[in-house]
């Protein structure tokens, strides 16, 4: 009905500016304040001014509710709700993954060069790992607990893929990566894969937690090759993890410790994360 | 005869003394709410926006990087990465939650009629467009909206649709890559998601500027919904 009244009033006026008889529109006609005073519809209410003013100052206050959004003005509450914000986001990250969805893998021909590929670190690129003495600490919830050398975890099986590493600060590069399934070597230490956590602990004093579905994601690494390559010291050498589910941030590099755990420390959940990035880190 | 809008508005007549005065309930409280709640989250998508982007400032490679632009620390919010990320997963929820809302609530309503940019709508675009910006003469007004904030408004919802959807592609380009593909893959979601911001840009300042220029019984009208003395009526 009212679209349809809307139609024709548009048909009938040109847009011809303000030189319009008012009696050449009917609807304007039949508003003007001497129509109104005269018939005032059954519909329409009359007031005084008095009663608008206080009819819209009702309206006003109806729009309460949306003071609740000037906390986040207040600095000691901000800090609160935007931890619940980031939680309440890695929670939907958490729910949304699923371990049996893989990430893109790429061509070779779409692989940047070993040269294009970004070193990052938080600190310095070289912890300086002798890498003949080095093994990996197995701790925590596993059957199989103690040091482990590189030669051990590589009789696993091989992965060699071709995925995008994804950086928080929003550069991305699609690498070559070679290693073990995290998965595998979880069943290799006999983890108890019902536990959430995976602690990790890096000799460059970078540490990290990751939730126990993206470690075993089949995409998951314990990576100890880039583009054929053994690890390279300013990618993590002699072992790090190299997962396309995760950002960079959580794909520690350097590993010297690896804790399979139920708990997680509240004040060191990750070198970042502890100064506030998301725990979860999911792609 | 009743007094209308062609819209169906509610109205009522206001009486004093010499004169009567017409107003017409041109935004239900739904509507009022998105506007506002939406006004700070789309400030803080933005300023923490660009301080995410601000950490990379390219649509490049890493390697080489050229950086596209170098946007000034006072425009952002957020201190830092890590803190503007906070913001922008906080508030990136009550974007969408208030986004959904209003065009579910529009829709339902049939609020939309109003707002809602259609064909018949193009003939009245030029006009309007020559009258803001190259002093031509006003057309005259029929409805709440003419056909130029039609499209605005009306473009604002594609904004929103885009930064929301490319924006959960860079949250979660391994589980969504299928919603990639129609961006042209990961990379490009980072372009379009800019874009997207951009569109945002190119409509507040006008939108600010005509509100400037409309006065307060205007402004008051998106905080109490009555607009006292409409032209259209």
């Amino acid at each position: 009905m009212a679209f349809l009244a809307l139609d024709t009033a548009n048909d009938a006026k040109p847009h011809n500016g303000n030189d319009m008889n008012p009696d050449d529109n009917p609807e304007k006609a039949s508003v003007s304040p001497s129509d109104v005073r005269e018939a005032p519809s059954d519909e329409e209410k009359v007031l005084t001014h008095r009663d608008f003013s206080r009819m819209s100052r009702r309206e006003l206050l109806k729009l309460s509710p949306l003071v609740v959004l000037g906390a986040f003005a207040i600095p000691r509450v901000q800090e609160k709700l935007l931890e619940k914000g980031v939680a309440l986001s890695d929670w939907a990250s958490g729910e949304f993954f699923s371990k049996s969805r893989l990430a893109r893998t790429f061509k070779d021909s779409d692989v940047v060069p070993f040269e294009k590929f970004p070193y990052n670190g938080y600190d310095i690129l070289d912890p300086e790992v002798d890498l003949d003495s080095w093994t990996l600490t197995v701790e925590g919830l596993v059957r199989n607990p103690g040091e482990f050398e590189l030669p051990k975890i590589q009789t696993l099986p091989k992965i060699v893929q071709n995925t995008r590493h994804v950086c928080v600060e929003g550069w991305d590069a699609i690498g070559n990566f070679g290693g073990a399934r995290v998965s595998d070597f979880l069943k290799f230490i006999g983890a108890d894969t019902t536990a959430r956590f995976v602690e990790v602990e890096c000799a460059d004093d970078y540490y990290e937690s990751l939730d126990m579905a993206s470690m075993l994601q089949p995409q998951s690494l314990m990576c100890y090759e880039m583009y054929g390559k053994p690890l390279d010291r300013g990618h993590g050498a002699p072992l790090r993890l190299q997962m396309p589910t995760k950002l960079g941030y959580k794909q520690a590099k350097y590993l010297t410790t690896f804790r399979v755990t139920n708990v997680l420390k509240s004040d060191r959940k990750g070198y970042w994360e502890d100064q506030g990035y998301s725990w979860h880190g999911g792609l | 005869m009743a007094a209308k809008s062609a819209l169906d508005l509610k109205t009522v007549s206001i009486l004093s003394e010499h004169r009567t005065d017409i107003a017409a309930y041109e935004h239900p409280w739904v509507v009022r709410m998105a506007h506002w709640a939406n006004a700070a989250s789309l400030f803080v998508m933005v300023t923490t926006g660009l301080r995410i982007y601000k950490a990379f400032p390219s649509f490049g490679a890493k390697i080489p990087q050229h950086d596209f632009i170098n946007i000034p620390k006072w425009l952002t919010l957020g201190g830092w990465l890590g803190g503007a990320l906070q913001w922008h997963f906080t508030f990136a929820w009550i974007f969408v939650v208030t986004g959904l809302t209003y065009v579910i609530y529009q829709i339902v309503s049939g609020n939309y009629r109003q707002v809602l940019f259609t064909l018949r709508d193009v003939s009245g675009v030029w006009p309007m467009a020559r009258h803001y910006f190259f002093f031509g003469k006003k057309p005259e007004v029929t409805e709440p909206y003419n056909p130029l904030q039609k499209l605005a408004y009306t473009s604002s919802i594609f904004f929103g649709i885009l930064a929301t959807l490319t924006g959960f592609v860079l949250y979660k380009p391994a589980q969504l890559w299928w919603l990639a593909y129609p961006m042209g893959g990961y990379h490009l979601t980072r372009v379009w998601h800019f874009l997207a911001m951009c569109g945002f840009l190119s409509f507040i300042p006008g939108h600010l500027i005509m509100v400037a220029l409309h006065g307060w019984n205007n402004f008051y009208s998106m905080l109490v919904g009555w607009k006292k003395g409409p032209e259209y009526i």
